[in-house]
């Protein structure tokens, strides 16, 4: 009865999104009784949410009871399973992370429908109809080719089981925390295409999309942070980055969405960059959908590929052709009635923007390039792969001169500035890097260059970023000019993590018998022998490690784990965290002669990464709740 | 500058960064993509040496060897026509086993041999990498031709 209701669930909800486009187009034609139409817009956009989200709730309770009558369930559960992985399972797995997708697309566009007041209403109902045109898609997508729902006769005894490399708490938070940055895009998007159909686009669209892009930015910076550090502990590879086309597909989503981040200022304050900002909320968007296209059409193989079903990939190929193509067509129409924005000096907060917007969209034309050429070249016959030594040579040094940017741009004033004045305000954090970098160069052991001028750059950036809080009443400073210097600071944090763990990370690859002993880095590893562990579902090994520094001890228990449905053998590694970095221990296989392979790492300040692209999230926390709280004032006014 | 004027240097700017990151995206792919070679490919089409590429075929059979130090594997990858001995120090992933498929990431020597940095075996039961899918399937194919 329950995957019914959900289906059925689905169904209502799939054709109030089409009710929802067609009172949206219909009413913004309508000569007579247009007003009427429009405002039905919004409560059939609510409905639709709770639609979606009574859908995903079902699918939690049938996973939560292990219907095995219901085929997803049988597919990709266990009835031994622990709870939390019920839950999470329900969207790990294909159609169920789809399903994710709609509802939390559903749930923001209910959000819009309920709270937005600022957009003149004809905008805001063309806004909801291309919403609904979007989740009238992947609602498609579900119904005819992904059917969470279906059944499965006769039901089997006990499920298959999750893929034990997802059984993680990270399971829980990490896709939906991406999706909602995805999904907040999506909205970005809308907008966009709203504000081009009633060609009102201006101020007050950038401020009514502002807090979209400010609060999907937030979730994506949160979820690409979160999903780094679960693939540095769960890999046991000791990398926190591997330009893996399904890292990069949430990464070019973020590059997007911090230049439209940007822009969007630009036009909020400074009615500026109009058509610009307009074209990078299309182009968010539809890094979003190669995102999603990349990791849920099977094309690429990774933990992320549930499913390899060219029917499937077929179908968000075209659903992305659909949208991005539409949205194209409709900004190459509607461009010429945008009306120029106020112009600038080169020297200026804008110029400082627009820089770092050609700079990002550089950055994410290359990560894209390096992402879709393996797919290009299969196509052609050759098989090939691109990795890190790409990214970091083509990306690395425009990163570094974006750096650089990041760095003058608060301290530009708007409209117009003198350079020599710049450089002037720039004097301390000019001399914090140079000197940095002198005391690298002169004490540290040799090290990379990209490594040596990040370091001495994210010093730099450091002291600048604080720089526009100087002399200023720390009190009066509105919220979100903290946001944008927490932002800023983060992400000097995490550079800096960044170069130390490329420029000092020590390693050691040995084979020990139970009583010795070996360094790496500061610390002196002992290795006390292995005992056998039990866990819910798996049953393994682990190693009993202690590491000695200065008099002081940690233990260390890195596992190897043996899961029986499905049978897979995965390590476990083992983390001790100090202040000024991480020991990473890794237990491998028996060597046939009584000793261990073991594999550790003495990382310095690897923690920066992850502390910085937590700050960076909180940066934007701090400017989302600073730009609706003087909203509401004028509400209650 | 009126604001036409501004807003065409805009999107010539924009026009130029879009073409200078393809440049350079293409120009470094040129020389940092890392090409997929099967044993036989490298017998008929000669050492791709100096730049960083990936071996894929099967673990033969009886030749993974450990060194003394006990972190050091070496074992020959076949695709049935040819084989290439392959060296690596580190853990090798869980899956990794003789008869089994493999992709090693790193770069031949002089004399025919592979230095591995990195190995990867199949994900779990049911996903392997696309290419080793492909040639794991031709080398069972033609394994069972030889048997029979």
């Amino acid at each position: 009865m329950i995957a019914e209701a959900g289906l059925a669930a689905l169904w209502l909800a799939a054709s109030l999104a089409l009710l929802q486009l067609a009172l949206a187009a219909i009413g913004l034609r309508a000569q007579r009784n247009a007003d009427e139409l429009l405002v039905a817009v919004r409560p059939v956009a609510i409905v639709q949410g709770a639609l979606a989200v009574v859908a995903m709730l079902l699918l939690i309770v049938l996973f939560q009871q292990s219907d095995m009558s219901v085929k997803l369930v049988a597919t990709n559960s266990h009835s031994a399973k622990p709870w939390l992985y019920k839950v999470a399972g329900a969207w790990g797995n294909h159609e169920g992370s789809m399903l994710l997708w709609v509802t939390i697309l559903g749930l923001a566009g209910a959000a819009v429908a309920r709270f937005e007041r600022q957009l003149e209403p004809r905008t805001l109902a063309a806004t909801l109809g291309a919403q609904g045109l979007i989740a009238l898609g992947f609602y498609a997508f579900l119904l005819f080719s992904s059917n969470p729902f279906e059944r499965l006769s006769p039901a089997p005894r006990d499920g298959q089981g999750l893929n034990p490399i997802l059984q993680d708490p990270g399971l829980a938070f990490h896709p939906p925390t991406l999706y909602a940055g995805y999904v907040g895009l999506s909205v970005a998007f809308s907008f966009a295409v709203g504000a081009l159909v009633t060609r009102d686009v201006g101020r007050a669209f950038a401020r009514a999309m502002r807090p979209w892009v400010l609060g999907a930015w937030v979730f994506l910076t949160l979820g690409i942070t979160a999903g780094s550090y679960w693939a540095y502990y769960e890999l046991g590879w000791g990398g926190w980055w591997f330009w893996d086309p399904v890292e990069n597909a949430s990464l070019m989503p973020w590059l997007a969405a911090t230049a439209l981040l940007h822009s969007v200022t630009v036009l909020a304050t400074r009615d500026g960059l109009r058509a610009w900002t307009v074209m990078l909320a299309v182009v968010a968007f539809s890094m979003s959908m190669i995102g999603t296209f990349l990791v849920r059409s099977g094309i690429l193989t990774s933990v992320h590929a549930f499913a390899v079903d060219p029917e499937r990939g077929a179908f968000i190929l075209a659903l992305l052709l659909l949208y991005i193509g539409g949205a194209l067509a409709l900004f190459a129409l509607r461009v010429g009635t945008v009306r120029e924005g106020t112009t600038f000096e080169l020297v200026s907060r804008e110029g400082g923007l627009v820089a770092n917007n050609l700079l990002l969209s550089v950055i994410l034309g290359i990560v894209l390039i390096g992402t879709l050429y393996p797919i290009v070249a299969a196509a052609f016959g050759v098989q090939l792969s691109v990795g890190p030594p790409f990214f970091n040579k083509a990306a690395g040094p425009i990163a570094l001169v974006l750096v650089v940017v990041m760095a003058a741009g608060p301290l530009l004033r708007w409209r117009r500035d003198k350079a020599g004045e710049v450089v002037e305000r720039l004097t301390w954090p000019i001399a914090a890097a140079v000197f940095a970098f002198a005391a690298l160069v002169a004490f540290a052991t040799p090290i990379g260059v990209l490594p040596l001028l990040g370091l001495s750059l994210a010093v730099g950036l450091a002291v600048a970023s604080v720089a526009p809080l100087w002399k200023r009443d720390l009190r009066r400073t509105p919220l979100f000019t903290w946001g944008m210097v927490v932002a800023h600071l983060g992400l000097a944090v995490s550079l800096a993590g960044m170069a130390c763990d490329s420029a000092f990370t020590a390693e050691r690859l040995v084979a020990l018998r139970a009583g010795e002993a070996t360094r790496v880095g500061p610390w002196r590893v002992s290795f006390a022998g292995l005992s056998p562990v039990i866990g819910d579902n798996w049953s393994g090994l682990q190693a009993r490690l202690t590491a000695e520094r200065d008099g002081r001890t940690r233990l260390l228990f890195p596992q190897s784990r043996t899961f029986a449905d499905p049978p897979t053998v995965t390590s476990e590694s083992a983390i001790a965290t100090v202040l000024d970095g991480q020991l990473y221990t890794v237990l491998g296989a028996a060597d046939g002669q009584g000793r261990w392979q073991l594999r550790l790492w003495w990382k310095p300040f690897v923690t920066l990464i992850w502390l910085g692209g937590t700050l960076v999230a909180l940066g934007g926390a701090l400017s989302l709740v600073g730009r609706l709280r003087p909203r509401r004032r004028e509400a209650w006014t | 500058m009126t604001a036409k004027n501004q807003r065409l240097t805009l999107v010539l700017l924009a026009l130029g960064a879009v073409v200078a990151a393809a440049l350079l995206a293409l120009s470094a792919l040129r020389d940092q993509a890392a090409f997929f070679y099967a044993p036989s490919d490298v017998k008929r089409d000669g050492l791709p040496l100096g730049r960083a590429v990936r071996l894929g075929g099967m673990v033969e059979a009886g030749s993974v060897r450990r060194a003394a130090d006990g972190v050091t594997v070496r074992f020959v990858v076949t695709d049935g026509k040819a084989t290439t001995p392959v060296v690596f120090a580190g853990i090798v992933p869980d899956l990794f086993r003789e008869r089994s498929g493999v992709v090693a990431e790193g770069s031949f020597r002089a004399d025919g041999g592979f230095v591995a940095s990195n190995l990867l075996a199949k994900h779990d039961e049911k996903y392997m990498p696309p290419e080793l899918a492909r040639t794991a399937d031709g080398t069972m194919h033609e394994t069972s031709t030889l048997d029979r």
